[in-house]
């Protein structure tokens, strides 16, 4: 990688560090806000994206592409879909860090179906998340909202299936 | 949270004790994930930081108060699409709605949109994604969000 490009990559990220030591020098509070904001984000992300991303790295050689196309793949159907919803389930973080999972489920077969009702459940069925749900609305809120949340995921996944068609994958991520 | 580092450390060790090559190779391509993506995620993370800081609960909760019915959802489902706002952070705010008398239809609606739908966090899904299905799977979670939410705000 030349520098040009790395510079090109994380231009974003350096003009907002310039801004953030402008903003310190200069006693600039707005500036010194958003880069708290910032600050705590970048925590939250390195508690949990590093060894997420080790994890799928580990799964990527592991588990052979068999497997993953046999449980959740074109052909799996109704259990397929549980799996992928369970796999949902136990992670936490925020919705970006489904999609590196989604990634990997989808080189190794998964269906587009599948991958989108991962992504759904991802989104807001994830357990750390539900226990805060409960807690600050109440059971009942929270088990209307997931009884009516997962039709709609089944429904979203056969959408997106018919829209891409079956042989759509998802991209590393990476610039291509 | 510590669940996670105890699964890595337990599958890195034993990833390592059955085959360390393997390992290495595993750990070369999470690595070089993470590296591809970094530089993306920066540039989201940086804009919901200003977002946060622009538009803080208190605006948010003016915004959702002024109209009831209909347009009222509709607003809250804009919102919920745009904001991106941590759930630890959401649900506390949420409840504060709910206890200053804006409807629980408004509040679900917000609430489903804001886990469902991101909008600040679309550079990324295209990255993953492409644009057609990022752009697709918005706008149906964006529908989805409004009909989870009113079903939810009628039998609340």
């Amino acid at each position: 990688m030349n520098h040009r490009r790395i510079i090109n990559d994380y231009i974003w990220a350096i003009l907002f560090a310039l801004f953030s030591l402008g903003s310190l020098f200069l006693g600039f509070e707005p500036g010194q806000k958003i880069y708290l904001n910032f600050y705590q984000f970048i925590l939250e992300m390195a508690s949990f994206l590093p060894l997420m991303f080790l994890l799928i790295g580990l799964f990527d050689v592991w588990v052979p592409k068999e497997k993953v196309e046999k449980h959740v793949g074109q052909e799996s159907g109704l259990p397929g879909s549980f799996w992928v919803i369970l796999l949902a389930t136990l992670q936490a973080g925020p919705l970006y860090g489904a999609f590196p999972v989604a990634y990997l489920l989808s080189k190794k077969g998964a269906s587009v179906r599948n991958i989108f009702i991962y992504l759904s459940t991802f989104s807001c069925m994830k357990i750390p998340l539900m226990t805060f749900e409960i807690g600050f609305l109440g059971l009942k809120f929270s088990i209307l909202r997931t009884l009516f949340t997962l039709p709609v995921f089944f429904i979203i996944g056969i959408l997106m299936e018919k829209y891409l068609g079956k042989d759509y994958k998802v991209r590393s991520g990476g610039s291509e | 949270m510590s669940i996670l580092i105890i699964a890595t450390i337990l599958c890195l060790l034993l990833s390592l004790a059955i085959d360390r090559k393997k390992t290495y190779e595993g750990c070369r391509r999470g690595l070089k994930m993470f590296l591809d993506i970094l530089p993306t995620l920066l540039t989201v993370i940086i804009l919901v930081s200003a977002f946060l800081y622009l538009i803080p609960g208190e605006t948010l909760e003016s915004i959702l108060g002024i109209k009831s019915g209909p347009l009222g959802v509709l607003i809250a489902a804009l919102i919920g699409s745009i904001a991106l706002i941590p759930g630890f952070i959401a649900y506390p705010l949420a409840r504060i709605f709910l206890d200053r008398g804006i409807p629980p239809t408004t509040v679900a609606v917000f609430i489903t949109t804001l886990i469902m739908v991101g909008i600040l966090t679309l550079p990324l899904e295209i990255k993953f994604f492409g644009k057609k299905a990022a752009l697709m799977r918005n706008f149906l979670s964006f529908l989805g969000a409004i009909i989870i939410g009113l079903l939810v705000g009628y039998f609340l």
